[in-house]
């Protein structure tokens, strides 16, 4: 292998690396508040990506539907206890956010879909779409079995992942998308031609990273978070709701998602159900991090991103087998390492 | 007899089939000091627990007039009720001054929030040595300080303490009483369970006996400490010899309260 192709190839490596680096720490962040290994996280991404190349393409996007059913779910599923507890704030704050903000939020992209907007605007209607699918389906799905086994909430999350791919078939149809990239600029550096969106992956990954850093370092929310991860009964006596905690866990991861799907658009062909194996590599990703550390979590993605961009150069047809073998070496060494404490529970 | 502040009727707690806590009944005036004594594994922390909604259980808990049954720990932290919790349960990656915040999470918008911190530093001013420390490489001592000073940043009306002497040195469970004293001038009513009877029913007004899940005494907390019972059981006043004989009497179990 010449020195220029390998300078590709990690290029590229890099730049798909960088977006599992995104899942990888979504996946960490979720399971570390709420001990859910969250198998649809991909599926953020692709929802993303799809609702994003839907509204360019002045079409209505299906998830529009989506929210406003999810909504109407949540809301029944608080309704047992509003009635039980006859307190009229919580049926307000209920409504508020599984009913009417949802119903907002579509009516906001019913009106605007088929209007030719900005690039920016379509970006913002596509996280005002997607982005409360994540803690609604934390409150459809997780909430009412947040104390369940590990494996209970891992089994939850495959059929969550079933469901919602099915979903994405459903809503968006079975082709492909690529939506038009940020910029069309290219830069050259001797034999390397650097793509401009590649830049806006690289920027946008290094900006969000220190954004969640700044949230758990310097924020009171991000704290709470780190302490409901670090000692759920010690958080509850301090009167942070594992909830809350849940729902703003499962915000973080979706908000995670379909920025990435956004951002790996214009680079990749995005399916109704490529989100999920992005989403696996990801995980690969995060148990190198012993699914506890977000920069080794970090390292680890950017590792399976470079390990997969040699490994389609060498062998492609075993590109997906190499990546996904990483982990076995990876829990062979986790489990040397570490004493084997069993999960309180 | 005034409004209790915290009133159990007829509490269970069940761990599968065995009955860890039967049928207690307990209640804690506005301003007092209560103490549940009782051996190991008598169900205190189960009681606490509970009383915390930590357990699910059966029976009765009002709090402040309210029934609390369906609140969750959280919501109860948030009208006034903290426990400080045999474990500790702290934050250990996390700075000391973290944990401290934290613990006053319901209230964060109360600009307050930097005087009680002020407060607990002044309090425990060990802990405003180590503020930047993380929390798992403080002493035992210091650790039930900064339990302690996390549960008073929320401000509680009642604080329930458990075993907040367990494996401290004699000189640092002084200064814990000597704080929870002053807490009860201060109007803070208080809750504790010790193995501790002595120092336990010495600060309380009114004393409980826990017995293997059930109570089996209660009354003013002088005249507990005279209760030949408790005495006998949980004081270990006698002699050495006296206290030998009672060790044979329960088939070699010393049930005596160390």
């Amino acid at each position: 292998m010449s020195f220029d192709i390998a300078l590709f190839l990690t290029q590229d490596g890099l730049t798909n690396g960088a977006i599992y680096a995104l899942m990888a720490l979504a996946l960490v962040l979720v399971f570390a508040v709420t001990r859910v290994i969250f198998v649809p996280q991909g599926e953020f991404l692709a929802y993303g990506a799809l609702t994003l190349a839907s509204l360019e393409a002045g079409k209505l996007p299906g998830t529009i539907w989506l929210l406003l059913a999810l909504g109407i779910l949540a809301f029944l599923f608080d309704l047992p206890g509003l009635l039980r507890q006859r307190r009229a704030r919580a049926a307000l704050q209920s409504a508020t956010w599984n009913l009417a903000v949802p119903l907002l939020i579509a009516a906001l992209v019913y009106v605007m879909a088929t209007e030719q907007t900005a690039r920016p605007v379509q970006i913002a209607l596509t996280c005002a779409l997607v982005v409360p699918l994540g803690p609604l389906l934390y409150r459809v799905a997780y909430q009412p079995i947040a104390d369940a086994p590990v494996l209970v909430l891992l089994i939850v999350s495959v059929a969550l992942h079933f469901a919602l791919s099915g979903l994405g078939l459903l809503l968006f149809g079975a082709e492909g998308v690529r939506t038009a990239p940020f910029s069309d600029a290219s830069f050259t550096a001797g034999a390397l031609v650097v793509s401009g969106q590649s830049l806006w992956v690289y920027a946008c990954s290094v900006v969000l990273m220190a954004l969640l850093y700044l949230f758990f370092d310097r924020t009171l929310y991000g704290k709470a978070l780190r302490a409901t991860a670090v000692n759920r009964i010690g958080a509850r006596l301090s009167g942070i709701s594992t909830v809350f905690a849940g729902r703003a866990s499962f915000l973080l991861a979706a908000s995670i998602g379909v920025f990435s799907g956004v951002l790996i658009a214009p680079i990749t062909t995005i399916y109704y159900d490529t989100g999920f194996l992005v989403g696996l590599k990801g995980f690969v990703g995060a148990i190198i991090g012993g699914l506890i550390s977000y920069p080794l979590a970090a390292a680890g993605a950017l590792l399976v991103g470079l390990l997969e961009s040699f490994a389609s150069f060498y062998a492609s047809a075993f590109k997906e087998v190499i990546v996904f073998t990483l982990i076995i070496p990876v829990l062979l060494w986790l489990s040397l390492r570490t004493h084997h404490d069993e999960e309180e529970e | 007899m005034p409004d209790a502040l915290l009133e159990a009727s007829l509490v269970s707690v069940a761990y599968g089939k065995v009955r860890a806590v039967q049928e207690v009944s307990l209640r804690v005036a506005p301003g007092t000091v209560v103490s549940v004594i009782g051996a190991n594994g008598a169900g205190k922390t189960t009681l606490l627990c509970a009383l915390m909604g930590l357990l699910p259980c059966t029976g009765g808990v009002r709090y402040a007039g309210e029934d609390v049954r369906e609140l969750t720990t959280e919501r109860r932290v948030a009208r006034g009720l903290s426990l400080v919790a045999e474990r500790r349960e702290l934050f250990g990656s996390m700075s000391v001054h973290d944990n401290l915040l934290l613990g006053a999470f319901h209230r964060r918008r109360d600009p307050a929030t930097h005087a009680d911190l002020e407060a607990v530093f002044e309090r425990f001013p060990r802990l405003r040595e180590r503020h930047r420390q993380q929390a798992s490489t403080l002493s035992g001592g210091e650790r039930q300080m900064l339990a302690l000073g996390r549960a008073l940043m929320a401000r509680p009306r009642l604080l329930m303490l458990d075993e907040p002497s367990l494996g401290l040195a004699p000189l640092i469970v002084h200064e814990i009483f000597r704080i929870v004293r002053e807490l009860k001038d201060n109007g803070v009513s208080i809750l504790l369970v010790e193995q501790n009877a002595r120092a336990a029913l010495q600060i309380a007004d009114y004393g409980y006996v826990l017995e293997t899940g059930a109570m089996a005494l209660e009354g003013p907390a002088r005249e507990l400490e005279h209760d030949p019972r408790v005495v006998e059981t949980y004081l270990g006043l006698g002699g050495k010899e006296d206290r030998e004989r009672r060790t044979r009497g329960h088939g070699g179990v010393d049930r005596a309260g160390s």
